[in-house]
C-alpha cells in the first residue's frame, strides 16, 4: 500500500463492506456468545452442588456493589449479539441477491447439516434466548421467588420452570440446535479469521464436535434432572 | 444405452426459459459428456430445431470453458473432473439427468447452458497481477522460492476460472476462485509488493459482482475440477483482514 492515508471512518466501512468483514465480526462476536455460554454452564452445574450453592453464586452475581460489572457484561453481550445478528441478516441478503434464480435441482456434495441449517437454528435459539431471559431473569411468564431483594431463589425457580414440560421441552430442542450451531461456529471461526490448516484444521472439526457435544449434555442435564426428581 | 436429459433452454439473457426434455437414445459409454451433447445437438439440427448452446473449447480438462449443473452438481458426479472429461461410462441406461445453467446474479446466461463469466475477469483485473520490470530476461532461480509455498502455489494456480465453485455454492460466493488466485500469487515473492492492495481490491471487486459470502459449507471444494482447497479462502480472509488492519 502506498502511505497515502486513508481516512479511518473509510477504512472500517470499507472493512465491513466486504462480506470477509463482516465474517469477522461474526466470528469474533461468536467467540464473546462462545464464552458466555461455557461460563453459564459452568454456573448453571452448580445446581448439582449443595443446594445453598447455587443461590450463593446468583447472590455474588447480583451484589449491588459490583452491578456495574454486571450490568458491563450485560450490555457487552448484547452487544454481540446485536452484530452477530446484524450481520447474518445482511449476508443472508446477500446469498439471495446472489443468487435470484434457483436450481430446478440441485444436490449437496459436502455440506454438513450443520453448516446448511445456521441460518434457521440461529434465529430459534435467539428466540429461546428472549424466553429465557423473560423466564429466569425478568420474570415475565411465571412469578420469580427471591430469599431477598437480590437474592433470587435461583434453585426454586430452575425447578419450578422445567417441572413444566412444556418449558423444558422448549428449552432442549433450543440447546440441541445450539449444539449444532456451535459444532459450525466454533470451527468456522478459525477459517473466517484466516486460520486453516492441513494439520490443525481436522481437529479443530472434531474438538468443535466434542465440545458442542459437552456443552448440550450439561445444559439438558438440568431440565433431565429435575424432571426425574435427582434434584428438589 | 438410452440417457434422458431435461435440458434448461433459454434464447437469450431476456427469455425466461425453461426445462425441456429430450431422449438420446444411441449413447456409447466410450462418449464424454459432450460428445453426447454434440450427438443429441446432430439431432436436433437434423430435425430443424435449435441445438442446445454450451460452452466448450479444450475438452481436456485443462480450458475451463465448459461445465454446467448435472443433477444438481457442478461438472457431474465425478469428483475432480471438469464436464468434458466426464465419461459417460459413470452413467447407466435410462438415467434422467438434469443440465442447468450455472445460477448466480454475477453469471448472467447468454443462452441455454451458456454463461456470461466477465465477472471473473474484472476480479482479476483488480488485483491478479504482479508488476516485473521489463527488458532483458532476469537470472533463473535469482529469487528464491521456498519449495512448500511453490507446491502450495502452484496447487492455487490450478484454478481454471471455470465458476463450478460459484455454481455449488449456497451462497454463490467466488470465495474458492478470489481466494485462489490471492494464494497463487500472495505465496510466492514475486506477489509480496501488491499483496495487500491485492487483497483488498479483489474482495471489493467480487462483492461489487454481486457474489455471495463464504460460510465455509465446503461445497466448492468438492466439486472443485482442479480439487482446489478451502485453505486458500482463510488465506485470502486472513490477507483482507490483515491488509485491513495494516495498511497506512
Amino acid at each position: 500500500m502506498s502511505a497515502i492515508a486513508i481516512n479511518p471512518v473509510y477504512r472500517v466501512v470499507r472493512f465491513y463492506e466486504a462480506p470477509i468483514g463482516k465474517k469477522a465480526i461474526m466470528a469474533l462476536t461468536g467467540v464473546v456468545l462462545f464464552g458466555y455460554v461455557v461460563a453459564h454452564l459452568v454456573g448453571n452445574l452448580q445446581i448439582y452442588g449443595d443446594p445453598q450453592q447455587i443461590n450463593k453464586y446468583a447472590a455474588l452475581l447480583h451484589n449491588p456493589a459490583t452491578s456495574g460489572l454486571l450490568w458491563g457484561a450485560r450490555i457487552a453481550l448484547l452487544l454481540a449479539v446485536v452484530m452477530h445478528i446484524v450481520a447474518s441478516i445482511q449476508l443472508w441478503k446477500l446469498k439471495n441477491d446472489a443468487r435470484p434464480v434457483a436450481y430446478v435441482k440441485k444436490d449437496d456434495a459436502a455440506a454438513t447439516y450443520a453448516s446448511r441449517t445456521m441460518m434457521w437454528s440461529g434465529p430459534i435459539v435467539a428466540a429461546f434466548v428472549i424466553f429465557h431471559v423473560l423466564h429466569l431473569t425478568v420474570g415475565a411468564v411465571v412469578p420469580l421467588q427471591e430469599i431477598a431483594p437480590n437474592e433470587p431463589n435461583v434453585r426454586a425457580n430452575v425447578i419450578a420452570g422445567f417441572s413444566n414440560p412444556a418449558i423444558s421441552a422448549f428449552y432442549i430442542l433450543a440447546i440441541a440446535l445450539l449444539c449444532i450451531h456451535l459444532y459450525h461456529g466454533l470451527w468456522s471461526m478459525f477459517q473466517s479469521l484466516g486460520f486453516s490448516h492441513p494439520r490443525y484444521t481436522p481437529k479443530l472439526k472434531k474438538g468443535a464436535a466434542i465440545f458442542a457435544i459437552l456443552i448440550a449434555i450439561g445444559n439438558c442435564s438440568i431440565p433431565v434432572a429435575v424432571m426425574v426428581g435427582l434434584v428438589k | 444405452m438410452k440417457i434422458i436429459l431435461h435440458i434448461w433452454r433459454q434464447r437469450n439473457c431476456k427469455d425466461k426459459g425453461k426445462m425441456t426434455r429430450y431422449e438420446v437414445p444411441n449413447v456409447n459409454q466410450e462418449m464424454s459428456f459432450l460428445e453426447m451433447l454434440d450427438v443429441l445437438n446432430e439431432d436436433l439440427i437434423l430435425k430443424n430445431e435449435e441445438p442446445v448452446a454450451f460452452d466448450h473449447d479444450c475438452r481436456e480438462g485443462i480450458c475451463g470453458t465448459c461445465g454446467c449443473m448435472v443433477n444438481g452438481m457442478a461438472h457431474g458426479p465425478l469428483p475432480g473432473t471438469t464436464l468434458c472429461q466426464l465419461h459417460m461410462r459413470h452413467f447407466k441406461e435410462g438415467d434422467e439427468l438434469y443440465l442447468e445453467p450455472w445460477r448466480a446474479a454475477a453469471f448472467p446466461v447468454v443462452k441455454d447452458l451458456v454463461v456470461d463469466r466477465s465477472a471473473f475477469d474484472r476480479i482479476i483485473a483488480a488485483g491478479g497481477y504482479i508488476s516485473v520490470a521489463t527488458g532483458s530476461a532476469p537470472d533463473g532461480n535469482a529469487v528464491l522460492v521456498p519449495k512448500e509455498n511453490a507446491e502450495c502455489s502452484m496447487d492455487a494456480a490450478a484454478c481454471i476460472g471455470c465458476g463450478a465453485c460459484v455454481a455449488m455454492c449456497p451462497n454463490a460466493s467466488a470465495a474458492l476462485f478470489t481466494g485462489a488466485k490471492i494464494a497463487h500469487l500472495g505465496l510466492l515473492p514475486q506477489g509480496q509488493p501488491e499483496r495487500d492492495q491485492r487483497a483488498i481490491a479483489m474482495v471489493a471487486q467480487a462483492r461489487q459482482e454481486l457474489f455471495g459470502s463464504c460460510t465455509n459449507i465446503g461445497e466448492c471444494e468438492a466439486v472443485c475440477p482442479k480439487e482446489i482447497k478451502l485453505e486458500v479462502i482463510a488465506r485470502m480472509n486472513g490477507d483482507f483482514i490483515r491488509a485491513s488492519l495494516t495498511g497506512r
